[in-house]
């Protein structure tokens, strides 16, 4: 017997935790990690929100933004390290050749 | 509070402090092995919710892949150490938005859910467990989970080319 907003706090900081994470970080990999953070977040309110409705769906959903997710960091971390290869240094603030 | 909110509120308060770690660290496989706190202390408020699918699901897949994945990149890219190299000028304005999120978000969940009198989750015999799931994934479902089928098949081929070295 839990309460529903005791689950939507913790999910509340682990999002918030990731947005400070996105924002502030220079690494792109502990970007990565941020957004993953992020989409826990999300996760544990989808499975909180469908146990309280008694439905199957919010797990259904996280499983798919499982999914999503693991393909993410597959592709994301294979941008990585193709970028690394080219300029031997990862920080985001150098990636700005599409910019202007 | 009943005793599964006193164990969820621990289970919080230490993936909590794991994620602040994760943003704050100086050492970037700290981060990872922080991840791993926070992702499996997600798992274990899964299964305090009742849903055990998707918390052992969350085990295999994030902290049994998905770190993996992340410790191989860090390997790869040469993981840097110290502050300057790890975080970026605006530190100050996306701790303010950060802040301003989480008041935001506390906000709106105490005035929709207000805590005296908030639903709890009591979940009833069947209603979460894995055949409930296996069902309505293989009835309700199936065209997205093709789709995702799809989606990683996308993804693991677009990997391989991706990192592939330009030399034949």
């Amino acid at each position: 017997m839990i309460r529903l907003p005791l689950a939507l706090f913790f999910s509340a900081v682990l999002f918030s935790a990731g947005v400070y994470g996105v924002l502030a970080r220079r690494n792109a990999v502990l970007v990565l990690m941020s957004i993953e953070l992020m989409l826990n977040a999300a996760n544990l309110a989808l499975v909180a929100f469908g146990q309280r409705h008694g439905t199957p769906s919010g797990q259904v959903l996280v499983f798919f933004v499982m999914c999503v997710a693991a393909a993410e960091v597959a592709v994301g971390l294979a941008i990585i390290v193709s970028i690394f290869r080219m300029r031997r240094r990862l920080s985001v603030d150098d990636l700005s050749h599409l910019r202007y | 509070m009943t005793a599964q909110e006193w164990v969820f509120t621990a289970l919080a308060v230490v993936g909590s402090l794991a994620a602040f770690r994760l943003v704050t660290t100086t050492n970037v496989v700290h981060g990872a092995l922080f991840l791993v706190v926070a992702l499996a202390a997600v798992g274990g408020a899964y299964l305090l919710l009742a849903a055990e699918f998707v918390a052992w699901v969350q085990v295999l897949i994030y902290v049994g892949a998905i770190v993996i994945l992340f410790l191989f990149g860090l390997m790869l890219t040469r993981a840097p150490i110290g502050r300057a190299a790890l975080d970026n000028q605006q530190r100050g304005i996306a701790f303010v938005i950060a802040v301003l999120m989480l008041g935001g978000l506390v906000y709106l969940v105490q005035s929709a859910f207000p805590w005296d009198s908030a639903s709890k989750i009591a979940p009833t015999a069947g209603a979460g467990s894995t055949a409930t799931i296996g069902d309505s994934l293989f009835r309700s479902y199936v065209l997205p989970f093709e789709a995702v089928s799809f989606l990683l098949l996308a993804a693991l081929i677009g990997a391989l080319v991706l990192s592939r070295r330009d030399d034949r």
